[in-house]
């Protein structure tokens, strides 16, 4: 294993640095669209909760690899031309984001009823209320699952590999065939998520203490 | 408390380590010929999806081709009539896993014999001789190897040595690497890539697919494919080379050739042979 990463050390590197970019991108994006979905699935009008049901069950219910391969292949002839690491982190993203809308709708759903009232009669806008009295009590409940789905997507990235988008497992896949040694390489590889993932961990891990304890 | 995590994390580390290890061993290095006499059956490692060669009729739920006919020929070689060719599904970059892995006695799945490969498997002689060309959309640009320059894609499978012989024909050309032949033409056709680049044998069977697309400039390596076998593995590799010696003396194989490559330019008998 060490001769692998002695010798190409850098390709895994490189590949690396985009599965780390992809992954960065996809978090951002998935939190973001999952939180909008969310919203919609407990908004008060009924055709916005209708969208958010529909693309929550839709997604979440179709392979990330099929999604990302509809990128590769479908867009590109029909719509826009979009190379592999484009595909794979929108596949990504959007694969996430319904886990993270489900998680979401959750944690805003497990804050008491009566908060959402009291706030509104005081005199709080639904908006007002939302982020000023719900959002910071879900948040609490929110951060564990969040992490699991954030994790998860780190190594979800490895559907990169299966459309030509450079990514670790890209590499990996490629120096396997190249020295032979499958098993070393995979080593290898796994070592190099857990770089990622084990950081990750723990940030998840501190930003619970302390948001929970505060 | 970092420390106290780690610790049972090195332990599954070393203990996975050491049963890879243990397991390395048996099956793959027992002689893979007694076995094969014993139970009447050779495992093959075959291409499902690489037409003329090994491809899946989803008809018939059936693999078909040059190499399955071959393995099959040479199984009632080896075992006699009665002798059973077990048909095991590969691609580029699963086959010499699974042959090291004993998953399968034999792959015969348009492998070329390169002097890397040598040194981690044995191959017979060889059975059939391609050579690498490039298949392009009709009216592409790319009319040979030397069209693909600085900002030109060119598409390949994992595990081929035919990316390793276009990035040495032409450095300026990026290489995307797919995971099977299947996907790789699909990715062609989606425009992923200016041109994809594999054995000549296999891109005909694309273009007779799809006449939108074209092999084009001719071959710029010569690919002969061998049946390869784990390394050791020497009365299996002999019995191989002598069954061909056969089929090749008894017609057996002119008659195959006749069946899949009729037609195809550059696959007469005399220029494979």
């Amino acid at each position: 294993m060490f001769t692998i990463l002695a010798e190409h050390g850098s390709a895994l590197l490189s590949g690396l640095g985009y599965t780390l970019a992809a992954s960065l991108m996809a978090l951002l994006g998935s939190l973001v669209i999952g939180t909008a979905f969310a919203l919609f699935e407990i908004s008060h009008r009924k055709w916005l909760r209708i969208i958010g049901r529909i693309y929550v069950e839709v997604v979440r219910n179709i392979p990330l690899l099929v999604i990302a391969l509809g990128f590769y292949v479908i867009v590109p002839r029909y719509v826009m031309p979009m190379d592999g690491f484009t595909a794979g982190t929108i596949g990504l993203t959007i694969y996430t984001s319904a886990f993270i809308a489900e998680t979401v709708r959750a944690g805003i759903e497990s804050v008491a009823v009566g908060q959402m009232e009291g706030a509104r009669s005081v005199g709080l806008t639904y908006t007002q209320a939302m982020v000023q009295i719900i959002f910071p009590q879900a948040i609490k409940i929110v951060v564990p699952p969040l992490g699991n789905q954030f994790i998860n997507l780190v190594k979800n990235s490895s559907v990169l590999a299966f459309v030509a988008g450079f990514d670790l497992m890209y590499e990996g896949k490629i120096v396997a065939n190249a020295t032979f040694s499958t098993f070393d390489t995979y080593l290898a590889v796994g070592l190099l998520y857990l770089v990622l993932t084990m950081p990750l961990s723990y940030l998840m891990r501190y930003l619970e203490k302390h948001w929970v304890s505060a | 408390m970092a420390k106290r995590r780690l610790r049972p994390l090195l332990l599954l580390v070393a203990f996975l380590a050491l049963a890879l290890a243990g397991c390395g061993k048996s099956v793959a290095d027992r002689d893979a010929l007694a076995h094969a006499k014993a139970t009447n059956k050779l495992v093959w490692g075959v291409k499902a999806d690489t037409r003329l060669f090994g491809l899946m009729n989803i008809k018939t739920d059936q693999i078909e081709g040059f190499d399955i006919d071959m393995a099959k020929a040479i199984t009632k070689q080896i075992l006699g009539p009665k002798g059973k060719a077990d048909l095991v599904q590969v691609t580029s970059d699963t086959r010499v896993p699974m042959l090291k892995g004993g998953n399968v006695d034999a792959v015969i799945a348009t492998m070329t014999i390169t002097p890397d490969r040598q040194k981690v498997l044995n191959f017979s002689q060889p059975y059939f001789n391609a050579g690498q060309a490039l298949l392009v959309k009709k009216g592409s640009p790319i009319k040979s190897v030397k069209d693909l320059v600085k900002g030109t894609k060119v598409i390949g499978v994992q595990g081929s040595n035919s990316v390793d012989n276009v990035k040495k024909a032409a450095p300026q050309t990026q290489v995307l690497q797919l995971s099977d032949y299947a996907q790789a033409f699909t990715a062609l056709k989606s425009g992923q890539g200016d041109a994809l680049t594999t054995d000549n044998g296999i891109l005909y069977g694309m273009s007779e697919q799809d006449h939108d697309y074209v092999v084009v400039g001719g071959t710029f390596t010569k690919e002969p494919y061998g049946i390869a076998m784990n390394k050791g593995q020497d009365n299996l590799t002999k019995a191989m080379n002598t069954a061909v010696d056969q089929l090749r003396a008894n017609g057996t194989y002119a008659k195959l050739i006749n069946k899949w490559f009729k037609g195809i330019p550059g696959f007469s008998l005399k220029e494979v042979e």
